[in-house]
């Protein structure tokens, strides 16, 4: 016969509910800590999110970081090939200078030519005085973190076809580029949460005439909406007005997506027991949407949202690639790669593509950021 | 006897955040060929992590770290080591589903929707015999013939969504049968299933059991169900066997205090009317002052707390109406419901899933509007109801204070990203009771009242099991301090061992408050244990209605009866009678024997046959 088993150990009916440490630290987290938490294991998120804190920084401080001013001017140097930093000259240590250039025009093609000098030996100066400028328009000053030697030249980049420094303009470039993004998102983050709240909220023919509405505007090909848009922009208006234009356009085409992911969410959200309990205990409609519901899937909007800001990005970089979108002397990756559009021009002078590079690693930080993220969206899952 | 498992000094970890927490901790249990065992304890205690690892499907954080499980195949001869096999390895997927089965908890998500049940069974077996799409199809069709399906030429070729929640795990057994397992691993195989349906699957195993001669590991925390079905039984608690031997031992003899405080937490039948369970973590509760309301100085003018009359409420599924226009029939979730509720008594609402309760208890909160019929509420001091389903704006939101609601599902009813003092806070705060010193009191005295700390009043509900959970949710619907409680299945998910503490402080909180409270519920002793009258729900209409004692003593219903006799009690001297409740298609209006079938011709009432007890018949 089967033995009549009885455990000898010490008994404690609450063992169950003790915690360990590690657990109670956890269960004092809030829902963002619990993402971060998330978030740090996702190593590709943490270095993209790494990546762009430099760039956003670089971009804040780029009149600081740049050698020139943006609109600064070399006659003598247009078209000026990319300097390369060098450390040794002829085996001795000189420290961080650049070789200054010969330039001689090929009369069979008119390329400019420029060569090497090995004897002219150019000493970079940190901390230095350069060209003048007004920081964050506040501060008058001319001290930049490199400059050239006092009687040579500097271009990291190149130069473009005014012999402005290509490394300098790409800088500049990058802090309309990178807020464009930011604002353009901050606007279709408003649209979209209240477009696609009071669909997901109220339902029925509200919903049904939001969708619809939202399918019409997708279903519009993307670049000629845009240029249209663009194109109404008045001439007149000044450089400024039409950079609030063009995020006002990109925004407003943009809204859809986050829309949608808004009332998904809000739809079986709104199943949960919690938000009937609000419900049942008098809470408006506003309340409920906004303390109940919105708290539940802001940490999805986020992710989603920095999925969506390389979307407005590339949709900048378009427009003023084709010269819709903003104009000179406004300067972003897109007025940079204006200057690329002829294929002469890029096979002879081909670093006036480089302004693609900072865009691709922008956008692909992004999109690995906002992965992470979307994956740390739900800690409770 | 032949072992056929042996599980010997098994142990599975799991990976938590850096640390290691062990889910089963050197356990040893055999497994006899022929017989049942029956593996108990609470969610959490390690059952189902035993079994994952006999099928060596346990989630990737999961690894056993120490033991044998030997499988003996009784067939073959053969003995495998199932540990050292890979998870993935050739031999363990023959074994699994082939030699070893297992039926899961929920049906619907366990079966596929996307293909017929002929499609999936036949799957089975052309992964493990050596026989044609044509063959298998046959051998399904048969198997589907044993479990007990009425057509099963046409079943075949039905998909999951077509079969109810009975046929559905009907299916899926013969899914797992169908290659002639030597164990089946049964994981709560009842649990989402009615009482009627529960026997009728019961016995399914058990005959297929004997046909086969196979052996059955049957987890659950229902001590009702194995009773009646096992013949060994594992007690398991926090990863640890704390009891384990043949099903006499058990229940006559239980030794382990664990054991014996999960038998005395169960409601039962032949509870004496004020005789107490006693959970096996007790709680300490106590109402402070701010929550006690102030004795009334006269009488209510009404006995009558609500009223509710001839409520009706059907579904239509909705059509698209661009392409055609098709005829739907409606769905009758309630109809002709009528019933009062008086002043500081626990109302019971008894039912199986579908019957229209929890419909019944949207409309009694206007969170849905019938199609006809009234509730009225009736105030302490005034003569004059409220009908509730004409309140709107101001009125509707003053009258919130009044009736509150607490949820099924624990997990589902506390918003996940407020704190606990924000949760109760929260009607506080749409109501604008109070200044925050107030508040932070109030809710603090709340906390003390469900038996929590208030030390945890800044912790996330992640932070807190079931139970806990639970009494969160009750302290949030006492917040607003109202007098009509109603309860929508409190307990169903939570574990045995809880049970009792929710119901004692429910229980407590009517009489210390003078609540009048509605419980709904599927579990008939837990109606007996708290309730005072009784109403008996079935297909949307209410069949029976009477005072506790006459109902559980004297039922008249055929319906009443049949669900009163599905009970599986924890009991070895009252078995169940699977062969009443095998046929019997109790839930069915058409089976009941006159004078209380529904028929086109005539109508059916609520008659009185006795003072306070009314049954549903002919006129």
């Amino acid at each position: 016969m089967r033995t009549h088993y009885v455990s000898e150990a010490p008994f404690d009916p609450h063992s169950v509910e003790k915690l360990t440490p590690e657990q109670e630290k956890l269960y004092l987290a809030s829902q963002w800590q619990l993402m971060w938490l998330k978030l740090k294991q996702h190593r590709l998120a943490v270095g993209s999110s790494i990546v762009l804190a430099i760039i956003y920084f670089m971009a804040l401080f780029c009149e600081f970081l740049s050698p020139y001013n943006l609109h600064t001017r070399h006659t003598d140097y247009i078209y000026a090939p990319p300097q390369q930093v060098h450390l040794f000259h002829d085996g001795s240590f000189v420290g961080p200078f650049v070789y200054g250039y010969n330039y001689q025009l090929n009369m069979e093609n008119l390329k400019r030519e420029y060569t090497s000098d090995t004897q002219n030996i150019q000493k970079l100066r940190f901390f230095c005085r350069g060209d003048e400028y007004k920081f964050w328009g506040l501060v008058e000053t001319d001290v930049h973190f490199v400059c050239p030697a006092s009687d040579g030249y500097l271009f990291l980049f190149g130069t473009d076809r005014l012999g402005r420094d290509m490394y300098s303009r790409i800088l500049y470039g990058a802090k309309i580029s990178l807020t464009i993004g930011l604002v353009g998102i901050a606007l279709s983050f408003v649209l979209g949460i209240v477009i696609g709240g009071i669909a997901g909220y109220f339902g029925g023919l509200i919903d049904n005439i939001i969708q619809r509405l939202i399918e019409i505007l997708r279903s519009f090909p993307e670049l000629p909406l845009w240029m249209a848009l663009s194109a109404t922009l008045p001439v007149t208006w000044s450089p400024i007005l039409v950079f609030f234009g063009i995020t006002l356009i990109l925004a407003l085409l943009d809204w859809t997506g986050l829309a949608r992911a808004v009332r998904s969410k809000l739809l079986s959200l709104r199943e949960e027991d919690y938000c009937t309990a609000a419900q049942l205990m008098g809470a408006k409609p506003k309340r409920i949407i906004g303390r109940h519901l919105l708290p539940g899937f802001m940490s999805h909007l986020i992710a989603s949202a920095s999925l969506s800001i390389p979307g407005m990005i590339l949709g900048e970089t378009a427009l003023s690639f084709l010269g819709l979108g903003l104009r000179p002397p406004i300067t972003s990756w897109g007025v940079l790669l204006n200057e690329a559009q002829n294929i002469n021009v890029v096979a002879l002078y081909p670093w006036l593509m480089l302004p693609v590079v900072p865009v691709i690693i922008v956008i692909l930080a992004f999109n690995f950021l906002g992965d992470g993220l979307r994956d740390a969206a739900d800690p409770y899952k | 006897m032949v072992d056929i498992l042996t599980i010997k000094n098994l142990q599975v970890e799991f990976d938590y955040h850096n640390s290691r927490i062990p889910a089963v901790k050197d356990i040893s249990l055999t497994i006899p060929q022929g017989r049942t065992v029956a593996l108990v304890g609470e969610s959490g205690s390690g059952k189902s992590v035993t079994a994952q690892a006999i099928m060596q499907i346990l989630p990737k954080k999961a690894q056993i770290t120490q033991g044998s499980i030997r499988f003996n195949d009784p067939e073959s001869g053969n003995s495998t080591e199932i540990v050292s096999l890979d998870p993935m390895s050739k031999q363990i997927r023959s074994i699994r589903g082939g030699r070893i089965s297992m039926i899961f908890q929920e049906p619907m998500v366990s079966l596929s929707p996307v293909h017929t049940v002929g499609n999936q069974i036949s799957e089975a077996v052309l992964l493990h015999r050596d026989v044609n799409k044509s063959e298998a199809l046959k051998l399904s069709e048969d198997m589907l013939d044993r479990v007990g399906f009425p057509d099963p030429k046409r079943a075949i070729d039905t998909y999951p969504f077509e079969l109810s929640g009975g046929l559905r795990q009907r299916a899926m057994i013969a899914c797992a049968l169908v290659c002639r397992p030597a164990i089946l691993i049964a994981d709560e195989p009842t649990t989402a299933l009615d009482v009627t349906i529960q026997a009728q699957i019961l016995k399914l195993i058990s005959d297929m059991q004997s046909e086969l001669n196979m052996a059955v590991l049957l987890i659950t925390h229902d001590l009702g169900v194995v009773a009646n079905v096992a013949n060994e039984v594992v007690v398991m608690y926090h990863g640890q066997i704390m009891e384990s031997g043949i099903i006499e031992d058990i229940f006559r003899n239980p030794s382990h205090p664990y054991l014996k405080a999960l038998i005395k937490a169960i409601p039962h039948f032949d509870m004496k009317p004020d005789e107490r369970l006693t959970p096996v973590r007790n709680i300490e509760s106590s109402v402070g002052e701010l929550l006690r309301m102030e004795p009334a100085k006269e009488l209510p003018a009404n006995r009558v707390h609500l009223e509710v009359r001839d409520i009706s409420k059907s579904f239509r599924i909705k059509n698209n109406p661009i392409f055609k226009k098709v005829e739907v029939p409606e769905i009758k979730a309630v109809s002709g419901i009528g019933f009062e509720v008086h002043r500081g008594e626990c109302f019971g609402l008894v039912g199986e899933s579908g019957c229209g309760k929890t419909t019944l208890s949207k409309i009694l909160m206007k969170a849905l509007s019938p199609d006809e019929g009234n509730v009225i509420y009736y105030d302490k001091t005034s003569k004059k109801g409220i009908d509730i389903l004409a309140l709107e704006g101001d009125d509707l939101f003053q009258f919130r204070r009044k009736m509150q609601f607490i949820f099924q599902d624990p997990f589902s009813s506390l918003n996940p990203r407020m704190t606990v003092f924000d949760i109760i806070r929260e009607p506080l705060l749409i109501h604008e009771i109070g200044d925050i010193d107030y508040q932070r009191e109030f809710v603090k005295e709340l906390v003390r009242v469900v038996g929590l700390d208030p030390r945890f009043l800044n912790r996330y509900p992640h932070s807190f099991s079931g139970g806990q959970r639970q009494r969160l949710g009750i302290a949030r619907a006492l917040a607003l301090k109202p007098d009509f409680v109603i309860c929508d299945e409190p307990v169903s998910a939570l574990d045995v061992s809880i049970q009792a503490q929710i119901l004692n402080l429910l229980k407590d909180l009517r009489t210390e408050l003078g609540l009048t409270t509605i419980f709904i519920t599927h579990n008939l002793a837990v109606v007996k244990y708290i309730a005072d009258r009784v109403g008996v729900m079935c297909r949307g209409r209410l069949v029976e209605i009477a005072d506790r004692d006459s109902l559980f003593e004297n039922p008249v219903h055929p319906y009443t009866k049949a669900l009163l006799g599905a009970v599986p009690h924890p009991d070895l001297a009252k078995p169940l009678d699977f062969d009443s409740t095998l046929e019997s298609q109790a839930s069915e209006p058409k089976s009941w024997s006159a004078p209380f079938r529904s028929q086109e011709s005539v109508s059916l009432q609520l008659q009185e046959i006795k003072q306070g007890h009314s049954v549903l018949m002919e006129v």
